[in-house]
């Protein structure tokens, strides 16, 4: 099927499989996108590093699992600590220097770190990739399709833990804090509350979200330096089309943007890869602010 | 004067390359009301700014409390008992009203409550579920000075909180400042509206070109009208 036809005429089958494709790749943009605006509502920054630091979280894992003998279920925990650690040294080190500065030397000094960071694997680990196993091998017939277990976790996983964070931010004490910093930290910051403190806080929990998103890619994808360079460059493009700074408008976007994915997969194979810019083309021509994000 | 609990000498600040103050000098006992008048571009905001740690770079002495905060952060400050309501209400649009209200972090015992706050602002409590920028103007103002009467804050720093708003609305805030000010809160008030600010204030000081140039004691005011009028221009 190298040609796109308007017809559908294909099975059942073929729709459901691709369709939960488009399910795990949005439950990806989703978990990626929603700490990208995070981080770019608080601390300004356009984090270029994010999709490094996703490749950081499953590189993590695997080298819990190979080295230490840490399965996967612990992994899924303690590698976004790590990895959140990390980046939280990263902000007190570098990103509080640039607050000041325009975006653009944000994403420069993301961007620069993101190329240190995957040339580094690469050079230690090569670029050739490492399995990790499947913690729940198997799958169901489900009579249409075959649904394998782990992929279906993925999706619930990815729910989950979109849903959670758009309650911390948007349901609880701490997250009206960050809202209320993301508009006024001067003001904020008046009352009582130590700003930087919490935007250091954001920072690691943003990627701590990536890491984790790398962690439940291990067992899907080969675990490879390079893992997160492509992906990233989908995600900011869901973040464009969602908006910046709306956290429903992320998850939303990320997982409806995987679906569309997976049925031009169907419809029309050779434009699967790029129909996620198109749709940003358009949206940034019909509404700049993005579908779910407010002009100030 | 009873107890100091303000005192500011050879305060000066500065935004970038600008230098706005240039060696303010007051003092404020505890349960004092008083009001900084001056003309538009005195230094009066820049003022409350740089007593509550929000300018770029200030220097000079601060003590809140016989506590030196010359070189602390606003959230250090905040903590020792002083609130900020600026001049543009700083209303949060993601927040609620009750999100809006319930902000502040208590800093101290003895703030009022939330519902002796709803008593003295009943239109907040009827609009709690709304966005915090939906409310009126003069209903942003009572939302700004609302919230930081729950932190436990001894001293208010108001700034211009009469600004814009229709005269009935500028006389319920007056009440409000006179009750505040039986209830014990020290406020230091910088005010454009000098007919507002003589009915509550007990003493003015007045700025000129980032100075404090003269203070006036309430019971002066009526024999210094003169006065007022070259300094504030009216």
């Amino acid at each position: 099927m190298g040609t796109c036809s308007l017809s559908i005429e294909v099975s059942t089958q073929l729709l459901f499989s691709q369709l939960l494709l488009g399910l795990i790749n949005g439950a990806f943009y989703a978990m990626l996108s929603l700490g990208l605006a995070v981080i770019f509502g608080m601390l300004n920054v356009i984090n270029f590093t994010h999709g490094a630091q996703y490749m950081m979280g499953a590189f993590a894992a695997w080298l819990m699992l190979t080295e230490l003998n840490i399965p996967f279920w612990f992994a899924l925990i303690l590698s976004p600590i790590v990895v959140g650690l990390f980046g939280i040294l990263l902000e007190r080190l570098m990103l509080k220097r640039i607050y000041h500065l325009d975006h653009l030397y944000g994403f420069l000094l993301t961007f620069g770190l993101a190329l240190i960071i995957e040339g580094l694997f690469q050079w230690k680990w090569g670029s050739s990739g490492a399995p990790y196993q499947s913690p729940i091998p198997g799958g169901y017939n489900l009579g249409f399709m075959f649904l394998p277990s782990y992929r279906g976790f993925v999706v619930v996983a990815a729910l989950v833990i979109c849903l959670t964070t758009w309650y911390a931010i948007e349901r609880t004490k701490l997250g009206a804090y960050l809202r209320a910093a993301t508009e006024n930290p001067t003001l904020v910051q008046s009352f009582g509350i130590n700003v930087p403190r919490l935007i250091t806080l954001t920072y690691g929990l943003g990627v701590g979200l990536a890491a984790m998103a790398g962690v439940l890619a291990a067992p899907i994808q080969q675990v490879s330096a390079l893992m997160g360079t492509n992906l990233v460059l989908v995600v900011f493009a869901v973040v464009v089309i969602g908006g910046m700074g709306s956290i429903m408008g992320s998850i939303v976007t990320g997982f409806g943007l995987g679906i569309v994915e997976g049925f031009t997969k169907v419809a029309c194979p050779p434009a699967s890869n790029t129909v996620i810019f198109v749709v940003m083309a358009l949206v940034l021509l019909i509404k700049p602010a993005g579908l779910f994000g407010q002009t100030k | 004067m009873a107890e100091t609990l303000l005192k500011v000498q050879d305060l000066q600040s500065w935004y970038g390359e600008s230098h706005i103050l240039h060696g303010v000098g007051l003092e404020i006992g505890r349960g004092e009301l008083v009001t900084l008048l001056g003309r538009n571009g005195a230094g009066k905001t820049t003022t409350l700014k740089s007593i509550m740690g929000i300018v770029e770079k200030r220097a000079g002495s601060v003590t809140f409390a016989g506590q030196e905060t010359i070189g602390q952060p606003s959230n250090v400050i905040a903590r020792l008992g002083l609130a900020y309501c600026p001049e543009e209400r700083g209303i949060f649009s993601s927040l609620n009203v009750e999100e809006n209200m319930l902000l502040p972090p208590q800093v101290k015992q003895g703030g009022m409550t939330l519902d002796e706050i709803y008593q003295l602002f009943p239109n907040l409590k009827e609009r709690r579920r709304s966005q915090g920028t939906k409310l009126s103007g003069g209903e942003q103002q009572m939302l700004a000075i609302g919230r930081i009467l729950r932190t436990g804050a001894d001293m208010l720093l108001l700034d211009e909180p009469t600004e814009g708003l229709a005269p009935v609305i500028v006389q319920r805030i007056g009440e409000v400042i006179r009750t505040l000010k039986s209830r014990g809160f020290t406020i230091l008030l910088v005010e454009q509206n000098f007919r507002f600010a003589a009915t509550v204030a007990d003493r003015h000081y007045v700025m000129e070109d980032g100075r404090v140039v003269d203070m006036i004691a309430a019971a002066d005011v009526a024999a210094s009208v003169d006065k007022m009028h070259d300094y504030l221009g009216v």
